[in-house]
């Protein structure tokens, strides 16, 4: 977990949004409408939105061609977010999102981005020598299979809609989003039946 | 989409990044990663038009620019790592020109 925020950046932080509210530049209701709508996304909604798209063809079709729509359909107000674009994994190829440049990271379907995704370790890392890292998360990804890090360096936010897994024939969509976590998402480990 | 504003390349042409470094002439804000420039890949698909970070970092008036997917091999860039492997990329169009496959 992040240390407690110190006394001087709380000071600084009044400060700049006194002066944002004198300048109108936002009130203190967009602020807290904001911040409610950042703690409630989580990567549930991801995760829904994979099962969904296992189970429903012409769900899937819509992710894939406009994630912000289908994470609408999901109840998610994408509304002043940046667009989402979604990553297929296939048989033959796998994904893996980085932002090497900052820490962008699809935070509408997503929520907050975990401490490492931030790290330069695995922002230097993922695009240099991806399947090493994958295998320091335990995720053994076959040679056959071709590895795609998608570098999310501009407007865009990035998801992985990973392969449904054996031996989920017949499961709901509760039960199969409950497979779906937050680091498959972006592709650093891979949904298990097990 | 957002908008198709000059769209110079379409998918499957073959580009360069451009091999320059604004970070050498003064302050600037460059999204294009320093491990792409000079470096040839393959437009995927234009993911419509944004305003130029370049300008909006500073908070000058800000052009659209195309965005661009755009995908590199990986191993011409480090040098290592398994062949078929690579990297996408988004990348504005005026960062890149026209090339020849490598």
């Amino acid at each position: 977990m992040a240390a407690p925020p110190r006394d001087d950046s709380i000071a600084l932080l009044e400060k700049l949004v006194a002066a944002l509210s004198a300048k109108g530049i936002v009130t203190e209701a967009e602020l807290a409408e904001r911040q409610a709508r950042t703690d409630q996304a989580s990567p549930e909604t991801g995760a829904r939105m994979v099962a969904r798209a296992w189970m429903d063809p012409a769900y899937r079709a819509l992710m894939l061609r406009d994630g912000s729509a289908a994470a609408e359909q999901m109840g998610v107000s994408m509304a002043g977010a940046p667009p989402l674009g979604v990553l297929e994994n296939t048989p033959a190829r796998h994904h893996l999102v980085v932002c090497t440049l900052c820490s962008c990271y699809p935070r509408a379907v997503l929520g907050y981005p975990p401490h490492w995704y931030k790290s330069f370790a695995y922002r230097a890392r993922a695009v240099r020598e991806p399947r090493a890292v994958l295998a320091e998360w335990g995720t053994a990804i076959p040679d056959s299979v071709e590895i795609r890090v998608v570098d999310s360096t501009a407007d865009y936010r990035w998801m992985v809609l990973p392969l449904r897994p054996d031996g989920t024939d017949g499961w709901d969509e509760a039960r199969l989003a409950a497979l779906v976590t937050r680091d498959a998402l972006v592709g650093v480990a891979v949904p298990q039946a097990q | 989409m957002i908008g198709s504003a000059g769209t110079r390349f379409a998918a499957g042409d073959t580009v360069r990044v451009k091999a320059d470094w604004p970070e050498l002439r003064g302050p600037c804000h460059v999204r294009t990663p320093h491990y792409l420039r000079g470096r040839v890949g393959q437009v995927v698909r234009a993911l419509g038009a944004f305003p130029n970070p370049e300008d909006l970092a500073f908070a000058r008036p800000a052009e659209q620019r195309a965005l661009y997917h755009v995908l590199f091999e990986q191993q011409p860039v480090w040098g290592e790592g398994r062949p078929g492997d690579s990297l996408m990329v988004e990348i504005y169009e005026h960062w890149l020109e026209p090339a020849e496959e490598a």
